[in-house]
């Protein structure tokens, strides 16, 4: 584990996630995006966002992680393991042996790392995803993760935060893995009814089912600098309109620009943005004017 | 052929058999279902904030002693309809007109029936731009909690979250030869099996069937169609469908609300296939 948010500088904090190794200073990599040499112990002291051109490179789930303040997080559901429930077999290879592989590469059980931390103290559920495991598309653990953080929110009576990456649903659990977009969904009306936020991070890439599902209906929608959101993939598109797209097309300022989003967040300003909005709900619990049992039970925003 | 032998060979269909009937471009389609089915339907149009997406229908129609709101694709028998309803693939503007009857619905306590059939949603530019992934959404968490029966029909092709943007709700039927996909098996076979053509594979592989949809428990229900499938004989698809329609609309109307929307909750929350270990055993299988 990449000692990433231990270093870094002004808003975000230090994260304790356990077994962090050092990362050797001599070790660099190369910035996919302006192909410039970065020492690597640099670029995850700047929360892995290129020193040069400001690209924001992918995390891992347990990298997000260290968003929430130290030592706060206890993750939860850890006992949900995925199944092939369609006997799914390509002639490359069969799903469950692409799980076990996908598995042992991250020590992962699944795309989604599910628990409860708090952020500047307040107290949150998270929900966050994980590119790295089969393109963190969703299955029945994504699902049902990511239902129970939104339950468990409105359980403890706290916000619910997701950090969403996707490529979709996944394709070998089938309708099963579609009808995880209503489940979530559904799930989110019991954090509506407890009056709490689901405050949803976009980060890139983020297609398909999951873009079409919960994080689109939250409370708040974040997305970071340059991330490619959508619901159609680029180059679907492309082969149906016979084009190519413009550049900036589906991209976090494309989604503002297009009212789809509320704010474009870098990295490095996200905790701070996040303590802000959560301290504002929070607030209520003083300044309640109406008795929470008094409030109109409001469901999806609607009366 | 006999009707026994008939129904025999119905069974022994491929997945892929059952594709090529659900996109039959002569199978009965939403409107066939809504002028055969309802008297006095009012179709209602347009979204309120950009246009009027042809691929969506909708509006208030008298369904045996109901008034309902009727929502579905639409798509056309030739050429020339197909291209103005854009194959029954809609805009962002043709799902927020259903999210509008919707609301609609739930306003004037009248239940909602949907009809599915569409191979996804539309996947432009102009899509993107005008927020696709957003209406559907939007769509889909509206349904699950409208304060109304939903009883959804999937009469064709069931494409992706173009399809369940309409589709939940307290009872899913599927006709016998009507498919319902995470992906087209086209689109499945190309990223899979990096080969278009083996579309049927991925069509088996991928579950899509009434027949394997039901099974999984998915659907509530499986609907007969005439021998030969639906558009051999449409107005006999037409009526049993209705028939079934109406007894489900029937035993939910029969239920006070709390109930209704507590059965929908749990019918939704209930999908998924994983496993649950406990302690002991997971540290097993960390191990070995
Ligand atoms: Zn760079």
């Amino acid at each position: 584990m990449k000692e990433l948010f231990r270093r870094t500088r002004k808003s975000f904090s230090s994260a304790e996630i356990s077994e962090q190794a050092q990362i050797p200073d001599d070790l660099w990599v190369k910035c996919s995006a302006c192909r410039e040499i970065i020492y690597k112990k640099q670029l995850y002291d700047n929360l892995k966002v290129c020193p040069k051109c400001g690209h924001h490179m992918r995390m891992s789930a347990h990298e997000w992680l260290g968003l929430l303040d130290v030592g706060s997080f206890s993750e939860t559901d850890v006992h949900l393991l995925p199944t092939d429930p369609l006997g799914f077999v390509t002639p490359d290879e069969s799903y469950a042996v692409k799980l076990k592989k996908s598995q042992q590469r991250t020590g992962m059980a699944d795309a989604v790392i599910a628990g409860v931390g708090s952020i500047n103290g307040i107290v949150l559920a998270l929900g966050v995803g994980d590119f790295s495991f089969m393109g963190a598309s969703m299955g029945s653990v994504y699902g049902e993760k990511m239902a129970r953080a939104a339950e468990r929110a409105a359980e403890m009576n706290i916000p619910l935060l997701t950090i969403n990456t996707s490529g979709g649903a996944r394709q070998q659990e089938g309708v099963i893995a579609l009808m995880q977009m209503a489940k979530v969904t559904m799930a989110l009306n019991r954090l509506a009814e407890a009056g709490q936020p689901h405050i949803a991070v976009l980060v890139d890439p983020c297609y398909g089912g999951v873009t079409a599902s919960y994080p689109s209906v939250a409370d708040i929608i974040i997305a970071e600098p340059g991330a490619n959101i959508g619901f159609a993939g680029k180059r679907l598109i492309e082969q149906i309109i016979r084009q190519k797209l413009p550049a900036g097309f589906q991209t976090a300022e494309f989604m503002l620009e297009h009212g789809m989003i509320d704010l474009v967040v870098p990295r490095n300003e996200l905790r701070d943005v996040l303590a802000r909005l959560l301290r504002h709900y929070d607030r209520r619990r003083q300044t309640r004017s109406v008795p929470a049992s008094e409030a109109p039970a409001y469901a999806n925003g609607r009366p | 052929m006999e009707q026994h032998e008939l129904a025999t060979a119905n069974q022994e269909l491929t997945a892929w058999d059952r594709v090529l009937r659900a996109r039959q471009p002569q199978r009965p389609h939403t409107l066939d279902y809504v002028f055969a089915l309802c008297e006095e339907f009012v179709e209602l149009h347009g979204d309120r904030r950009f246009g009027d997406d042809p691929a969506i229908v909708g509006g208030l129609a008298a369904f045996g002693e109901r008034t309902v709101v009727v929502i579905g694709h639409q798509k056309g028998n030739d050429t020339r309809e197909n291209m103005r309803r854009n194959f029954g693939m809609p805009h962002p503007e043709g799902y927020r007109k259903a999210l509008r009857l919707m609301r609609h619905a739930e306003k004037f306590g009248l239940p909602l029936i949907c009809f599915v059939d569409t191979p996804g949603a539309n996947p432009n530019k102009e899509s993107e731009e005008r927020g696709q992934a957003n209406a559907i959404a939007e769509c889909i968490q509206t349904m699950t909690n409208l304060r109304t029966p939903i009883v959804a029909a999937v009469i064709g092709e069931g494409g992706s979250g173009g399809a369940l943007a309409i589709s939940v709700g307290d009872r899913i039927l599927m006709q016998e030869n009507a498919i319902y996909s995470v992906a087209s098996p086209e689109a499945a076979a190309a990223i899979l099996w990096r080969d278009a053509a083996r579309a049927p594979d991925a069509a088996s592989a991928l579950k899509l069937t009434a027949q394997d949809l039901y099974a999984l428990e998915i659907i509530d229900e499986v609907v007969p169609e005439p021998p030969g499938g639906a558009h051999l004989n449409p107005q006999a698809a037409i009526t049993t469908l209705g028939e079934r329609i109406q007894a489900h609309l029937d035993e939910l109307c029969a239920l006070d609300l709390p109930t209704l929307l507590q059965r929908r909750y749990a019918k939704y929350r209930s999908m998924g296939r994983y496993q649950e270990l406990a302690d002991v055993l997971l540290r097993s299988v960390k191990q070995g």
